[in-house]
């Protein structure tokens, strides 16, 4: 029977979250095997295994890891991005709910391969049970010595979406208000206390301990050679059951959807498709064929990003749609460069105005036009993610966004499923989201 | 508290680390929120101004600048909530609380907010109570959730 579980193995039938149990089924076994290698030995490996980034940006992990100087006088640190927070994404809080030693030994194995001491796990502030439950499984690990003089810390952020940008977490992790850092230089020159370091997703962190038990040319069979390997993909919208599910990458959009998702409820019509997170460009219901992978999603124009499915079905118009989303963006702008803080305004309140039947034709072109002005002009991707989906919802329903300027008013009457979605810029005083200014 | 914040930056190369510890203590000590004493406590602690600490606080959603309710509903309406309900979700906690968003109840039992995407999307509504998840939360569910709230309180 082919390999179908790395990251979740084991855990639908022991509670591994008990450092016992882990050892069971084979845990920590490998970071002992690792400890006794050269950490060039283990970045070959992960090489070997063409294991990229599950955060969302897709970078090969071993070649990211092999940035970090190995000459170095200043200490080097392993950072792991456990600051999910990309709308329709829950996949890393199930890994550390589920398989928490699993994260940790990743992470030492990690940190063995760059030869760092200081490891720090960054998780997002509202994972209250996911953070105590992987302090327990710490504690555990740090009482069988298991950490081999490595310092492992757990840092909860405080609610920031921006803080799971690489280089804003590493400004909130010194203490900062968390805004992204011009780039170059690379936080692996460059990074935590200006020191070498690895930032690396907590679902890239537990796939190595399966990596190195099975060898990185066993594991890069499994997938499809561009995605090798297995990911966990978090399953949402309007889907019959909605979750998180391990499959191989390469897994269809309809596979995933129709056969383990039970498909669309209540008997209506599947719309669209937001294949990896609310930053990406949306799929129409015609591409529901497309493969969860790296290439097949380039090539039909998005991205499959942090592996977050979002079914959308019929009852959902996608002006308001797009409203809600660049509403969040707008919201978690830090506000540090300027096309990101005032173009995801302006998005909102142009989106505002179509919705409302107020926009003239002309404005569906300056909403595309603001887009663009946004689009590679930050120095973070988040003013990105905005503008991307958002040109991707104009461009391929634009007779949509038309009929609300035609008609003067949502062609919904009142009847979509997004109707009056009361957003948390909403509630924040300073924040008007309705006046387009003139 | 000093003591307490300053045994948390020990873990830290740089104590200026522990800021967001320290300000969720600060937090937890002052019934949910920041007032203005909190930053200077938490500066003395880590050798920060205590406009620094404002600035920091300010940032993060999670940190309160005024006073919030002895309990604390936080609903998610972005979009995976949204497409199963949340509006319904929401409007019934108002029905019920008698507030709206980022308001307090009259006798300060509760504030209720939206937040953004909370991590639960496959099980939507998402509600987290006093900062625990419950997911999912339909709008039928709301009459029960407050009473708790009101018995607990």
């Amino acid at each position: 029977m082919p390999i179908s579980e790395i990251l979740l193995a084991g855990a639908s039938e022991r509670d591994l979250t008990k450092l016992e149990e882990y050892h069971m089924v084979g845990g920590y076994a490998q970071l002992a095997r690792a400890r006794e290698l050269e950490p060039a030995a283990i970045l070959a490996e992960l090489d070997a295994s063409n294991l990229r980034g599950r955060g969302g940006a897709f970078f090969a992990t071993g070649k990211k890891a092999g940035f970090i100087p190995r000459d170095s006088p200043k200490p080097k640190y392993l950072t792991v991005n456990a600051d999910e927070s990309e709308p329709g994404t829950f996949k890393d809080r199930e890994i550390m709910l589920r398989v928490p030693h699993r994260v940790i030994e990743g992470s030492l194995i990690t940190a063995h391969a760059i030869e760092a001491r200081h490891v720090f796990i960054y998780i997002r502030g509202e994972y209250l049970t996911e953070f105590e439950v992987l302090r327990a499984a710490l504690d555990e690990a740090r009482e069988a010595e298991l950490l081999g003089g490595v310092t492992l810390v757990l840092h909860r952020g405080a609610g920031a979406y921006i803080c799971g940008e690489e280089t804003g977490l590493l400004e909130s992790l010194e203490g900062k208000r968390g805004q992204p850092r011009a780039k170059p230089p690379y936080p692996a020159i460059t990074g935590l206390y200006g020191a070498p370091t690895l930032i690396n997703n907590v679902e890239t962190m537990a796939t190595v301990p399966k990596i190195m038990e099975l060898g990185g040319e066993e594991y890069a069979k499994l997938g499809t050679p561009d995605s090798t390997g297995t990911r966990v993909f978090s399953l949402s919208g309007n889907v019959v059951r909605g979750g998180n599910y391990e499959l191989p990458n390469g897994t269809t959009l309809r596979e995933l959807i129709y056969d383990i998702g039970g498909g669309v409820p209540d008997g209506r019509e599947l719309k669209a498709i937001i294949p990896g997170g609310s930053s990406v460009q949306i799929l129409t219901a015609d591409q529901v064929d497309t493969p969860l992978s790296y290439d097949a999603m380039r090539e039909a124009g998005s991205s499959v990003g942090s592996g977050a499915i979002i079914v959308i079905d019929d009852r959902a118009c996608i002006v308001q749609l797009g409203l809600r989303v660049a509403q969040f963006y707008m919201h978690e702008s830090c506000g540090k460069c300027t096309p990101c803080r005032e173009g995801t305004r302006w998005m909102v309140q142009l989106l505002h105005r179509i919705e409302d039947g107020d926009a003239e034709e002309d404005e569906l072109d300056l909403l595309l036009d603001v887009c663009d002005r946004i689009l590679g002009h930050c120095l973070c991707p988040l003013g990105d993610a905005a503008a991307m989906p958002i040109a991707s919802y104009v461009d391929k329903f634009r007779d949509e966004f038309r009929e609300h300027v035609r008609a003067g008013r949502c062609p919904y009457g009142g009847e979509s499923s997004l109707e009056r979605v009361f957003a948390p810029v909403d509630q924040h005083r300073g924040h008007p989201t309705v006046e387009v200014a003139t | 508290m000093i003591d307490e914040i300053r045994r948390v930056a020990e873990q830290y190369p740089v104590a200026r680390s522990a800021i967001l510890p320290a300000l969720r203590i600060a937090q937890e000590r002052h019934g949910g929120w920041l007032p203005p004493e909190a930053f200077e406590e938490v500066g003395e602690a880590l050798d920060l101004t205590p406009a620094y600490c404002k600035a920091v606080a300010s940032f993060y959603d999670m940190f309160h600048l005024e006073p919030v309710g002895r309990h604390l509903v936080e609903l998610c309406t972005n979009v995976s909530c949204a497409l199963v309900g949340a509006q319904q979700v929401l409007e019934a906690f108002e029905e019920e609380l008698g507030v709206r968003p980022g308001e307090t109840t009259e006798d300060g039992a509760v504030t209720l907010r939206t937040i953004e995407c909370a991590g639960g999307c496959g099980w939507g509504t998402v509600v987290v109570v006093d900062h625990r998840y419950r997911e999912p939360v339909r709008a039928e569910d709301v009459p029960g959730i407050v009473q708790e709230l009101r018995d607990a309180d």
